[in-house]
């Protein structure tokens, strides 16, 4: 059970993939690859697309929290697409929607967000 | 009639195994034909337990024991996830929604209050520099049909 973190550039949107599961475990390999990312890459926002995340916790909700700040502190914005019903619970219940928008898929998050080619 | 069934399982303070442990549970569990959400709801709290088990109890030694013992009586499964680490201080404060004592590790303080909401019952014996025990139950809705 582990995790696969796919990265792409759309302008200054990065697209993060994220397969499988997101726990304790693997969420220190997605701060570590996200946080060097969007330092490296001039990114101003992040779409989180999660249609292969199969699972998810507190500890994934941590991470996503800790990239939210740091793209904000850049004047940035953060969008989640592509959610599976389960994820879609657990993100409703610790309020993650008042901060965060939530998008059907890449393009649309990509229109929302006004990078769209 | 009635139904019981039980197992019980030990292992490492390694966040390897957190995977591990709720795949096993929701395996365990899979015999009372869980939904889909239940049974995801099985497996984030064995998660959100054991990672607190592995980060607070044992302040990422790898070196803990922790144990899960699960119990079927008939429509409902009873689980307990025990650790012989730290315990908790404030459990009163432990609980409360966003509230982390390591900020530091982006945890997002939602672990205990995932557990209250996804489990019907929940319960928490600490005692510190012994141990937590977390005991958790819920009913599975699919068999409440045969039982009522």
């Amino acid at each position: 059970m582990s995790l696969q973190i796919e990265m792409e550039q759309h302008r200054k949107a990065l697209i993060v993939r994220l397969k499988g599961e997101l726990d304790h475990h693997t969420a220190e390999i997605v701060k570590a690859r996200m946080e060097e990312a969007i330092r490296r890459e001039d990114s101003l926002h992040i779409i989180l697309s999660l249609k292969d995340l199969t699972f998810m916790d507190s500890s994934g909700l941590g991470v996503i929290l800790g990239r939210y700040k740091q793209i904000i502190a850049k004047g940035g914005r953060m969008v989640v697409c592509d959610i599976q019903p389960e994820i879609y619970r657990l993100f409703e219940m610790s309020g993650l929607f008042k901060i965060v928008v939530l998008e059907s898929n890449e393009r649309s998050a990509l229109s929302s967000l006004g990078v769209a080619l | 009639m009635s139904y019981n069934n039980f197992m019980k399982l030990q292992f490492a303070s390694r966040s390897e195994n957190e995977a591990f442990a709720r795949i096993t549970v929701a395996a365990f569990v899979s015999q009372l034909d869980p939904t889909l959400n239940e049974l995801t709801d099985i497996k984030t709290v064995i998660s959100e337990a054991v990672t607190n088990a592995i980060i607070h109890g044992y302040e990422n030694e790898a070196e803990g024991l922790i144990t899960i013992s699960a119990r079927i009586e008939d429509d409902t499964v009873h689980i307990t996830i025990e650790d012989q680490g730290s315990g908790i201080q404030d459990i009163e404060q432990a609980i409360q929604p966003l509230f982390t004592s390591k900020p530091e590790l982006e945890r997002s303080g939602m672990g205990f209050t995932i557990m209250e909401n996804f489990m019907d019952n929940m319960e928490i014996t600490t005692r510190l520099g012994e141990g937590t025990i977390v005991r958790m139950s819920k009913r599975i809705e699919s068999k409440k049909a045969l039982y009522n």
